[in-house]
């Protein structure tokens, strides 16, 4: 599995999204008009209060959604006129993601884990299990590849959950309050495999309200009622 | 692709532990319940036709009695059907058997069986006609006979006295003596192994009737057509006796209808009994699809963390079929296991109770792949809905999903 050649554009673009949810009789604009663009080798940093949109903002950005009006382009291709087939190929070769949860499978190993998403993009046996081997090395969990998650620590299933975001060779990472559920040293520990990843070319978005993790971001995004406000980064 | 999707079912499957066991109980139930019908019932199918391949196919049994006529069973056949019988165009053949059940002492001890008189010129067409053989003894009764009897493997292999009877042995029939001269070979009916068979001029004084036959058998010749010789039998004796047709007060069989009637029954009685457990395998079925519904509702957040890895909505929609046909494939090979254990009990307790093999349960590669496949099938039919429930899941919906 090589790495997919890099688009000189934004890797994400969002064009005036709107995101608007019915709730009963109301209608709830989660994201108002918002514009954004993600560019190759960022480390972005999105925060906000609970209920701001950031969940939303993640979704849209992950390409997990589409937004009610406006346009998510996903290298520079407007992701409504791909089938959810298509997309879901796309996502996961582009997008590698590590959640809050961690959301490993529990009945799989860590290896087995790992080897999950590129399983999707059928990559052949061998490749896949080389390839999950070298990521869980990477991570430092090399004698913990046949552990299932409910016998591992939180750090390390975020760590196994980093290395699952790796699997496909993406150019984006988007890392949902990667460090909430763990302890403050744990979480500085993932932080700073971030932060490398990023060094080593990948593209970072955070999605965090704690605001110790903004100092990471080469830009930070606030949004605040459904609307984004830029500020600078470190 | 797919033997990681297998993999991932086999896990999903484990995972599920207790529910998916009592799950796949439900399929392997109904599976068990048709594998042990459907070997019994072809190994008893198989049993009767041996029996009836036994018997001659060229013999035609007239029997008195109408089975759908009321009053039809006091009719008799006297020595003048058995000459209607004889003169019948094609018939090589034909001699009448008298039966009564009668009181039977050996040693002190008393019993009671069917005594069956044979006219020694037609012994040959009995043992033709009834698959039986003398296995020790005088072969034939010569004319010349009387009070002598040849008996059932009931007598002689120890079932009905104390002690065995044996050749040389005196029998009383209804207060007379009678010597024993030769043992008749095993039927596998008790009620046909317990009958002794005299010669027919010491029968009709025995029993104090000149000519009141239980059956008349004809042999036809080897190039006649036994339907013919049986419906021309039939008209001789229907005008002899001034009936209309339909109004018959005797019975014409031939080995042939009998085997198809008894086949017809056989599989009406099975298709009734398989019917029954095809309910409990569509219970199953439902039982799958309910385990699998369950199962989307809770894997919610993994089908949304799947699909955000790049999962297709194909991908989940196999996996989840692949899951629910995996309960089915494994429920139907334990319900396999269990309807071959089940038929062989039956199997073995026939041949206890019946002491004889006439039940052999047939189990045939093609029964137990089949009844595998078809609990494959009803598997994936059952998880096809939830599957489909689960690939259509919008990623972010079921990530949010708690």
């Amino acid at each position: 599995m090589g790495r997919e050649k890099k688009h000189n554009g934004p890797i994400i673009r969002l064009d005036d999204v709107w995101k608007i949810y019915q709730m009963g009789r109301m209608q709830v604009e989660a994201l108002r008009g918002l514009s954004l663009e993600i560019l190759p080798d960022e480390f972005v940093v999105i925060t906000g209060p609970s209920g701001s949109g950031k969940s939303t903002l993640m979704n849209l950005v992950g390409c997990l959604d589409i937004p009610s009006k406006g346009r998510v382009f996903l290298r520079g291709e407007d992701i409504s006129r791909l089938s959810e087939s298509e997309l879901a190929q796309i996502r996961g070769r582009i997008i590698g993601f590590v959640f809050q949860t961690f959301n490993l499978i529990p009945s799989l190993t860590a290896l087995e884990n790992v080897i999950l998403p590129m399983t999707f993009q059928g990559i052949q046996r061998y490749e896949r299990e080389e390839r999950a081997k070298k990521l869980l090395d990477m991570v430092g969990l090399e004698k913990r590849r046949h552990h299932k998650p409910a016998e591992l620590s939180g750090g390390q299933q975020q760590r196994v959950a980093i290395a699952r975001s790796l699997a496909n060779d993406p150019e984006v990472i988007l890392a949902d309050e990667p460090t909430g559920n763990l302890d403050s040293k744990t979480g500085k520990e993932v932080m700073d495999m971030l932060s490398r990843l990023n060094k080593d070319g990948k593209t970072i978005v955070l999605v965090t309200h704690d605001i110790n993790l903004l100092r990471y971001g080469d830009r930070i995004l606030h949004i605040m009622d459904g609307r984004i406000n830029e500020r600078g980064g470190k | 692709m797919w033997g990681d999707f297998f993999r991932l079912s086999v896990r999903s499957i484990r995972r599920g532990g207790t529910r998916s066991w009592l799950t796949m109980m439900g399929i392997f139930i109904g599976i068990a319940a048709i594998v042990s019908l459907i070997s019994l019932g072809e190994g008893l199918h198989s049993a009767i036709n041996e029996q009836f391949e036994l018997l001659g196919p060229n013999i035609i049994y007239v029997t008195p009695g109408a089975i759908f006529r009321p009053g039809g069973g006091a009719s008799k056949l006297t020595d003048h059907e058995l000459d209607i019988v004889k003169k019948v165009h094609g018939v090589e053949k034909a001699g009448g058997i008298i039966s009564r059940l009668s009181r039977i002492e050996f040693r002190g001890e008393t019993e009671y069986g069917f005594v069956s008189g044979l006219d020694p010129d037609m012994q040959d067409l009995f043992l033709d006609g009834t698959g039986v053989e003398i296995v020790r003894g005088q072969e034939r009764f010569k004319s010349s006979d009387t009070y002598k009897a040849a008996i059932g493997y009931s007598y002689w292999s120890g079932d009905v006295f104390d002690r065995s009877v044996d050749i040389g042995d005196i029998l009383r029939i209804d207060d007379k003596k009678f010597n024993v001269v030769a043992f008749v070979s095993e039927i596998g009916n008790p009620e046909d192994d317990k009958n002794i068979y005299i010669p027919i001029e010491t029968a009709k004084d025995l029993f104090g009737v000149g000519d009141d036959y239980r059956v008349i058998m004809a042999k036809t010749m080897p190039n006649a057509d036994i339907d013919d010789v049986s419906e021309e039998i039939k008209e001789k004796l229907r005008k002899d006796r001034g009936l209309d047709q339909g109004e018959e007060d005797f019975q014409i069989m031939t080995m042939e209808q009998v085997r198809k009637s008894v086949g017809i029954v056989l599989d009406a009685v099975q298709a009734v009994l398989i019917g029954i457990a095809a309910i409990s395998l569509f219970v199953g079925g439902v039982g799958i699809m309910n385990t699998m519904y369950t199962s989307v509702f809770e894997r919610t957040q993994e089908i949304g963390l799947m699909k955000a890895l790049g999962a297709r909505n194909q991908d989940i929609l196999y996996i989840f079929v692949f899951e629910s046909g995996m309960m089915g494939t494994v429920g139907g090979a334990i319900g396999c296991i269990v309807g071959v254990g089940l038929a062989k009990l039956v199997e073995f307790l026939a041949a206890r109770q019946m002491g004889s093999g006439l039940i052999n349960a047939q189990i045939t590669p093609e029964l137990l792949i089949g009844a595998i496949l078809f609990s494959f099938i009803i598997g994936c039919i059952s998880g096809i809905l939830p599957a489909r429930q689960a690939s259509q899941l919008k990623p972010a919906d079921a990530l949010r999903y708690e």
